[in-house]
């Protein structure tokens, strides 16, 4: 057994340690279980709560980026359906 | 929670009771080494010494003279040639409280003639620190210097936050503690900003960004330019604010009360955050300059680096470099993942490993003799 790790009890996403296929209930380092509805490659995040478009997705207990639009309990959190809060603080810095 | 350890005269207190045989300048590397191989002394050995010109001259000094402030050190030799930039006699007016002598192998006569008399001094010292004894002290006295090295995909994951549970409960109980690692802020360097709680920490922790910034411009790079690598993205890291806090988690979530240079002397109590590169070893010798007595050390591919002045901890990511290194980890924080623990567990392992290690338990680094210590540069050598 291999334990998706939840770092911060405040996170709404855990991090996979394998690869995991859809429809497998994985259980987190927190004993929360969560049916994937994704697989999730190891390394990458599942949201383990619903979180709706525009809220904070959280790791470490910090907000690392916000959901594109609604996430699902279960689906894969990445680039594809999230907003990078950072761009415009760093494009800021490289002009001024 | 209480230690044992070597209440020295300024009430710093050491939880080892090293003589440090030093170096001023790289051309008595070889006798510090001989009479360091002869005796069980701790060297420290550099490149430096001569030679080096303003800033980075008063770096070099700085460094010297906090290794040999620190309070794990209960005496120190410093061994000179005798026309070296960075006299011996610069360094030892700066070290206080403790015995300090220094030879030079000019004065001395040559190699040989040096290293028997830096030998008699030192077997003198071992015999008075042998008197002195521990004593109980309250663990708020402990300085912790917080490192990542040879990270892996699980560092960010098991034993950096480890490190971070283990920040809070220290600050917590009155005890400080050092995140350094300049580079690895940027992206998460918000988060740092604004726990800092004072406009001048903020204003120093805004400059020494800039600086790493305008350095690795200077050498041709773009240090974080707001976007991860294919291999990071593939690898499962979304923004660089999640990469950076893997690393700057380290330092848990409590204020940070300023911002130091490196190896400026840390006297205040809480969380700090002192400008040091990213590589392991100049890192560590910059907090244990500034008077950390102890390292706590992440790593998930394996490092088996100590230090000279202070013992370092090694918090190991995953279980299977865990007993693949195991002569040189001491604890595995792989078992968040294989066994299904919250963090705050192995947390607490790790502060009882830290209490027995500053009673004088050795660290798996200590037993294989590991003594690392380097210089940070600013400047070219003339």
């Amino acid at each position: 057994m291999r334990y998706f790790v939840v770092i911060d009890e405040k996170d709404n996403v855990a991090t996979a340690v394998r690869d995991a296929e859809k429809g497998e209930i994985i259980e987190t380092n927190l004993k929360q279980k969560i049916l994937l509805l994704e697989p999730i490659p190891k390394g990458h995040k599942v949201a383990i709560r619903d979180i709706r478009a525009n809220e904070p997705v959280i790791k470490y207990g910090e907000v690392i980026c916000l959901a594109r639009h609604d996430i699902k309990a279960g689906e894969h959190v990445h680039v594809h359906n999230i907003i990078d809060i950072l761009v415009e603080q760093v494009e800021a810095r490289k002009k001024g | 929670m209480k230690f044992n350890g070597y209440v020295r005269e300024n009430g710093k207190v050491g939880i080892r009771n090293h003589v440090l045989v030093m170096s001023s300048v790289g051309c008595a590397n070889t006798v510090v080494e001989k009479i360091s191989a002869q005796t069980g002394a701790n060297p420290i050995t550099h490149q430096q010494g001569c030679l080096q010109l303003g800033v980075d001259q008063e770096l070099t000094k700085k460094t010297l003279i906090g290794a040999g402030n620190n309070p794990n050190i209960g005496a120190v030799l410093i061994v000179g040639l005798g026309c070296e930039t960075v006299q011996p006699t610069l360094l030892a007016e700066h070290i206080k409280g403790k015995r300090v002598e220094y030879i030079t192998i000019q004065e001395c006569g040559g190699t040989t003639k040096a290293v028997e008399k830096g030998v008699a001094i030192v077997r003198e010292m071992q015999k008075e620190l042998e008197k002195q004894k521990r004593e109980p002290v309250d663990i708020s006295h402990l300085i912790i210097g917080l490192k990542c090295g040879g990270s892996d995909t699980f560092s960010g994951l098991t034993a950096n936050p480890v490190l971070g549970y283990v920040s809070d409960r220290l600050v917590d109980l009155g005890g400080t503690v050092i995140l350094s690692e300049t580079p690895g802020f940027f992206g998460g360097d918000r988060y740092l900003r604004e726990r800092i709680v004072t406009e001048e920490g903020r204003k120093k922790f805004d400059e020494i960004l800039n600086t790493m910034w305008q350095e690795s411009s200077r050498l041709g790079e773009t240090l974080a330019d707001g976007e991860l690598s294919p291999g990071n993205i593939k690898g499962g890291l979304t923004t660089l604010i999640e990469k950076s806090l893997g690393g700057i988690k380290k330092g848990g979530s409590r204020p940070i009360q300023g911002v130091l240079d490196f190896a400026d002397e840390i006297t205040g109590k809480g969380l700090w955050i002192m400008d040091t590169p990213g590589f392991d070893i100049i890192t560590i010798s910059g907090q244990t300059a500034g008077g950390a007595q102890m390292i706590l050390f992440t790593t998930g591919r394996g490092s088996p680096v100590g230090c000279t002045l202070s013992p370092v901890i090694k918090v190991c990511s995953n279980s299977k470099t865990y007993e693949w290194m195991n002569e040189d980890m001491d604890i595995n924080a792989g078992k968040i993942i294989d066994e299904g623990l919250p963090i705050s567990e192995v947390g607490e392992e790790l502060l009882m490993k830290m209490i027995e290690v500053a009673n004088g338990e050795p660290t798996k680094s200590e037993l294989a003799g590991h003594k690392e210590f380097a210089l940070a540069r600013v400047g070219s050598t003339l």
